[in-house]
């Protein structure tokens, strides 16, 4: 396989501020995430610990095995809301006892670990990926239910969840609940749809209806430890499978459960002793342009994230604005489609389309690096059936059957979002860079589209055309656009599944290739490759 | 060697001893031809000695009685395996007169001096006696018998002037000796020795003898052929003793002069002379702070300290110890002996020096010191061999050979420093210590040593704190073994897309803790031990067994050994036993006290307790029958029965209360701190 060459000149003006831009952003990145660990800041954090509990990140800390990496998802859920960022959860890809499990816990210092539309988002992508990867998923239970003035929009939808963790069951993928304080009401069905059920003694309190609401029911009088106490649900109900005397125990009990689930991943081992890319990483920064406007070359990306920068490129000459070709992230064989120059063409889109299906026939998991503004418009590409090629590859991209993994690089505009496997596609993970961008179309675009039909309907029916006033509606619906596409507000709405580092791509990749290796790695048959 | 009409050729030869001087007799042995025979107690089974053996021989039991002190069994094997010759090493067997007869008996020979020279030796007073005869200087002395009246002993002690020393006529290692400086207590002591001198050897003579402040211990080795000749072979040095007994030993002394050391050969070779002495002998003297130097006893076998005398004068004693047996004449290269150069032996014992030198025992995990040119290691003990409680708690011999003093001692100090020595406890830093004491080095080493300088400091090592901090800190870098990982290898060590990797380990080292904090971020590693600021730390390598990091501009490479929960460290900077605090401890059984409930419906047979009564976990306190078998309700905790709501006869439902049983104190619930 050729290893790939690079040109970047780390001396050189785009290179020096392309790193000056993306620096800049990353510290913004890294201030969001601090609100998101400040959990519910420091009066309430101080209050929790006061009552002898542990934060949600710190039980993580002490569930996932000693020095294992653990790949956070979601931080900045809920960003650019009424609610606080992270969403009152923290979910992730941690090892538990060697395996490699979807980790969901309840921040109760947030609103009393209440969930929120955006929590409800949260859990329902950490559950997709526990269903499509097959990992076993382990809850930390401590929440108060549903944020109440937000019923309307979780009610009905939240039903999703019961729905979801009973199935993972039903399909063999274990359901572990830690429960370490209310689990109340609907939350009661936490650890009672789970297989496997801890109740933390004397925290603990799993139950329908608390003793103010048993009172108004029937009148009868009980208090919290009767109706939802770790001891009694051991003993009397059978709710609990196990009982733990504190927190640090009911981890104990959850490590030693996933011990004894005899996991067995069941896609292909990696090839051992993968290389090291050649070159550095870190360069990545000065690579990639926060300037959307300005492509980037994908194979300098590549070079720095696939093993041994050894790439096997398709096509080479064909569709030259996409890049494709075959590749190893830390030993796990992949293949790449990657955008060059932003817009997709018919050629583009028919090689992405073969690529796709050539990955099908090999069982080869496939990566998105996604840069791009979207399908060809125009008179000449709309007549040569644009359309109809850029359908093949979303056809494509839709029902092919191996692992996609995404990375958002850069642009993520229009159709393009779909064909390079957007979060409709299902992509088993998609993480943004913080340079990156999605929406429709660009800023300017939209308010310039919008601005031109507005036009034409002043002069459809003959009335005066505003032009201040359409100048000034260009300024704010290219504000509002500019907001809307960037990363921090699709993270917030959990469009991604985070906004990584760049130099942190390789070892995501990693660990998700490995999570994604929990499950069977085969593509769709039935069909040869057809030769467009 | 030459050949004489009294050859008696050895084709094998059994060793009647264990550990180290088992492997050290039959090296030289088989180097010579010699089949090799051991025997081996139980507790010795799969011992070096054993397995290296040609041939091994079971002797039933562990305690020395049973097994290496049996003489007759020794003698049986010897038959069974047709050995012709019996090496008893030192200890055990090898000055027992009785056993020496047994064996030419049983036409086997005896590797040692005739029985006749053992018997005259095993008396103290008789040998003491016989030494003044032939000109040997002896310490004024008095032998007290049961005639012996209060102001015979009075005067005597007067003549002997005070202090004086009692001592057991029969018996060693220090047990029945008494020192009186006041000649008061005179009767008194005496009475005390003789019946710990019955007690300990059956035999409770004892004698009063000068007793010489902070003498040095001087022995010479003595060698004598069938043929009359009797050559000595220097003195050793013996003096860095602990309760009477050695555990640092050189040759030649540093304090004996030319004249003095043609002296001493001369007494030896004169006790010697007298004796008709056949094989390895030691002649040992106390020597005063004048110089003067007096008898003191005969060791008819080979010494632990041989290797000295063989690291200086280029001889295997054992190998000359075999040649004379079968009838050789003592070699030239013996007769013609000279000193060359210096060497140091330092006893490894397993033992708790700070304990008062009590013998440790339990496995050695790794038994490793480096070789290093000029050094020399007898070892009974090897990686995975266990210390038993039934013998002797030396574990090595290490011994170092160069051309001066300093330098040997540079190179023995090292080579025990740098040793890996993994699990049981040993006195290894009071012998570093000790060799790298400024008294020691200035060759300032009577007897007194250990009294002078507080052996309980000695036996710390130095920086030991600072050691232990660096060491725990390798050991909190190192990955743990059973942690294995499904992420790529390449996937950094706890690394996080969110916030930092902080990882706390506690180790216990000894009775104090050390707590390490490691911070893993983009930026590198960062750590803190029990609390103190972090510092930064640059890691080169992080394996299970060897971490190696870079910390205050100084490179650190400790090797670390993990068996049976302990991580055991090793660097430039010393040794450290670590025990590593797992991040969870198994809670302790939490059963709740109260109500006991029938766990079926069934009736009741018995109920065996009443209101009032104390009752303990696990007692059987009601009886039912259901389903055709008895059931045992038992108290969940120790408590006081607090009601009994059923009788005999009745028949109860899924659920009743049986009977109440209360806490049986007040005491609040352990509380379990958090991290």
């Amino acid at each position: 396989m050729a290893q790939l060459r690079t040109q970047i000149d780390t001396a050189s003006e785009t290179y020096r501020s392309n790193r000056a831009g993306l620096s800049m952003l990353l510290r913004h990145h890294d201030e969001q995430v601090a609100m998101a660990l400040d959990g519910g800041g420091e009066r309430y954090n101080a209050r929790h610990r006061a009552r002898g509990k542990m934060l949600a990140r710190e039980r993580i800390e002490l569930l996932v095995d000693a020095d294992s990496a653990f790949l956070e998802m979601s931080p900045l859920a809920g960003w650019g809301t009424q609610f606080q960022v992270g969403a009152s959860m923290v979910t992730g890809i941690g090892v538990i006892s060697g395996v490699e499990c979807v980790i969901v816990a309840n921040d109760p210092t947030v609103r009393g670990g209440t969930m929120n539309p955006y929590t409800l988002r949260k859990h329902l992508r950490a559950l997709e990926i526990s269903r499509l990867n097959r990992l076993p998923l382990v809850t930390l239970v401590e929440s108060g239910g549903a944020d109440l003035p937000t019923q309307a929009d979780l009610f009905v939808p939240a039903g999703q969840i019961f729905h979801d963790i009973t199935q993972l069951s039903a399909m063999g993928i274990p359901t572990i609940a830690l429960v370490f304080g209310n689990s109340t009401a609907g939350g009661a069905y936490m650890p009672g749809m789970s297989d496997y059920a801890v109740l933390v003694d004397k925290q603990a309190k799993v139950l329908l209806g608390g003793p103010p609401l048993v009172k108004m029911a029937t009148g009868e009088e009980s208090n919290d430890e009767e109706l939802g106490g770790a001891a009694m649900h051991n003993r009397v109900s059978g709710v609990g499978d196990y009982f733990a005397i504190d927190e640090l125990d009911c981890i104990r009990i959850g490590r030693e459960i996933v011990a004894d689930l005899n996991w067995r991943k069941l896609g292909p081992a990696p090839k051992a002793d993968p290389a090291e890319p050649v070159y550095d990483i870190d360069e990545l920064l000065g690579i990639a342009s926060p300037d959307l406007r300005v492509p980037f070359d994908p194979h300098e990306v590549i070079a720095r994230i696939v093993d041994g920068s050894e790439f096997n490129e398709y096509k080479a000459q064909y569709g030259t604005s996409i890049v494709t070709g075959w590749a190893q992230v830390h030993g796990y064989p992949v293949g790449i489609l990657a955008n060059a120059q932003g817009v997709l063409f018919m050629d583009e889109a028919k090689k992405a389309t073969e690529f796709i299906l050539l990955a099908n026939q090999t069982d080869t998991p496939l990566l998105f690096l996604q840069n791009t503004t979207g399908y060809m418009v125009g008179r000449e590409y709309e007549q040569a059936g644009m359309v109809k090629d850029g359908a093949k590859m979303i056809n494509a991209v839709t029902n092919s059957a191996v692992p996609h993994i995404t990375i958002v690089m850069g642009a993520s505009y229009g159709a393009g979002n779909y064909g390079m496997c957007g979060r409709a596609f299902g992509p088993r993970f998609l993480f943004a860079w913080p340079n990156s961008k999605m929406a429709v179309m660009g800023p300017q675009q939209l308010a310039g589209v919008m601005s031109i039909v507005a036009r034409q309907a002043a002069a459809a029916t003959g009335s005066p055309f505003d032009e201040v006033a359409d100048a000034a509606q260009r300024e704010r619906v290219e504000q509002q656009i500019e907001r809307e596409s960037h990363a921090f507000f699709n993270s917030g709405r959990v469009y991604d599944d985070g906004i990584i580092d760049p130099r942190d791509t390789r070892t995501v990749l990693g660990i998700a290739l490995s999570a994604v290796h929990s499950n069977v790695v085969e593509g769709r048959r039935g069909f040869g490759v057809f030769r467009m | 060697m030459q050949p004489t009409d009294r050859m008696q050729p050895i084709r094998s030869v059994l060793v009647a001893n264990r550990g180290e001087i088992a492997r050290r007799v039959m090296r030289t042995a088989r180097a010579m031809g010699i089949i090799t025979v051991a025997v081996y107690s139980d507790a010795d089974d799969g011992a070096p000695h054993m397995r290296e053996a040609d041939q091994a021989v079971r002797l039933v039991g562990s305690t020395p009685a049973d097994t290496y002190l049996r003489g007759d069994l020794i003698i049986a094997a010897a038959r069974a395996t047709g050995a012709d010759a019996i090496h008893p090493g030192y200890g055990f067997l090898s000055e027992n007169e009785a056993f020496a007869r047994e064996c030419a008996t049983a036409r086997l020979t005896f590797i040692g001096p005739s029985p006749e020279a053992i018997r005259q030796m095993g008396s103290k007073v008789g040998a003491k006696q016989l030494m003044a005869d032939a000109g040997v200087p002896v310490l004024p002395g008095y032998t007290v018998t049961p005639k012996t009246t209060s102001a015979d002993l009075a005067s005597a002690a007067d003549e002997i002037s005070y202090p004086v020393l009692v001592k057991a006529s029969f018996g060693g290692g220090g047990r029945g000796m008494r020192i009186v400086r006041d000649p008061d207590a005179l009767i008194d002591e005496v009475a005390q020795a003789q019946r710990e001198a019955a007690a300990a050897f059956g035999d409770g003579t004892v004698f009063l003898e000068k007793y010489i402040e902070g003498p040095r211990h001087i022995e010479v080795q003595i060698f004598g052929d069938h043929h009359g000749t009797v050559i000595s072979l220097f003195e050793r040095e013996c003096s860095i003793q602990r309760r009477h007994q050695k555990i640092i030993e050189e040759a030649p002394s540093p304090v004996v002069n030319p004249e003095q050391r043609e002296a001493l050969g001369a007494a030896a070779r004169a006790a010697g002379e007298s004796l008709g002495y056949v094989g390895a002998g030691t002649v040992e003297f106390v020597m005063d702070a004048e110089g003067r130097f007096f008898f003191l006893e005969v060791n008819t076998r080979l010494q632990v300290e041989h290797p000295v005398t063989e690291l200086i004068t280029g001889l295997d004693l054992v190998r000359m110890q075999i040649e004379i047996a079968q009838g050789a004449s003592l070699p030239t290269a013996a007769i013609e002996a000279r000193i060359h150069g210096h060497a140091i032996e330092a006893r490894l014992y397993a033992e708790d020096v700070e304990a008062g030198f009590v013998p440790t025992s339990g496995p050695i995990h790794r038994l490793h010191i480096p070789e290093t040119v000029g050094l020399r290691v007898d070892s009974g003990y090897e990686d995975g061999s266990a210390v038993s409680t039934f013998y002797d708690a030396m574990i090595s011999k290490v011994i170092a050979w160069a051309p001066t003093r300093a330098e040997a001692t540079t190179i023995l100090a090292d080579a025990l420093r740098r040793a890996e020595i993994h699990g049981v406890v040993t006195n290894r830093d009071l012998l570093v210590n000790t060799l790298r004491h400024a008294e020691f080095v200035a060759g300032r080493t009577d007897t007194a040593f250990l009294e002078r300088n507080d052996f309980r400091t000695l036996g710390i090592a130095g920086g030991v704190d600072a050691t232990r901090q660096l060491h725990a800190l390798a050991a909190a870098l190192a990955p743990e073994r059973a942690a294995k990982s499904p992420h790529p290898p390449d996937v950094p060590r706890g690394w996080r897309n969110v916030g930092t990797h902080t990882a706390t380990t506690v180790f216990h080292c000894g009775d104090d803790e050390v707590l390490v904090t490691v911070q893993r971020a983009r930026g590198g590693v960062t750590a803190a031990i029990n609390g103190e600021s972090a510092v930064t730390v640059r890691i080169i390598h992080e394996l299970h067994d060897f971490v190696e990091f870079e910390l205050l501009g100084r490179r650190h490479r400790v090797r670390l050994h993990h068996i049976a929960g302990h991580v055991y460290a090793d660097s430039a900077d010393g040794s450290t036993d670590l025990v590593r605090v797992p991040r969870f401890a198994l809670p302790e059984r939490h059963v709740a006290a109260g109500s006991l409930l029938s766990p079926m419906p069934g009736t009741v047979v018995a109920v065996r307790a009443a209101v009032g009564d104390v009752v303990s976990a696990g007692q059987v306190l009601v009886a039912l029958e259901a389903m055709k078998m008895e059931h045992s309700i038992r108290a969940p905790v120790d408590g006081v029965v607090t009601e009994v709501r059923v009788v005999a006869g009745d028949q109860v439902e899924t659920g009743a209360i049986l009977i109440v049983v209360g806490e049986a104190d007040t005491e609040p619930e352990s509380e379990r701190t958090e991290p």
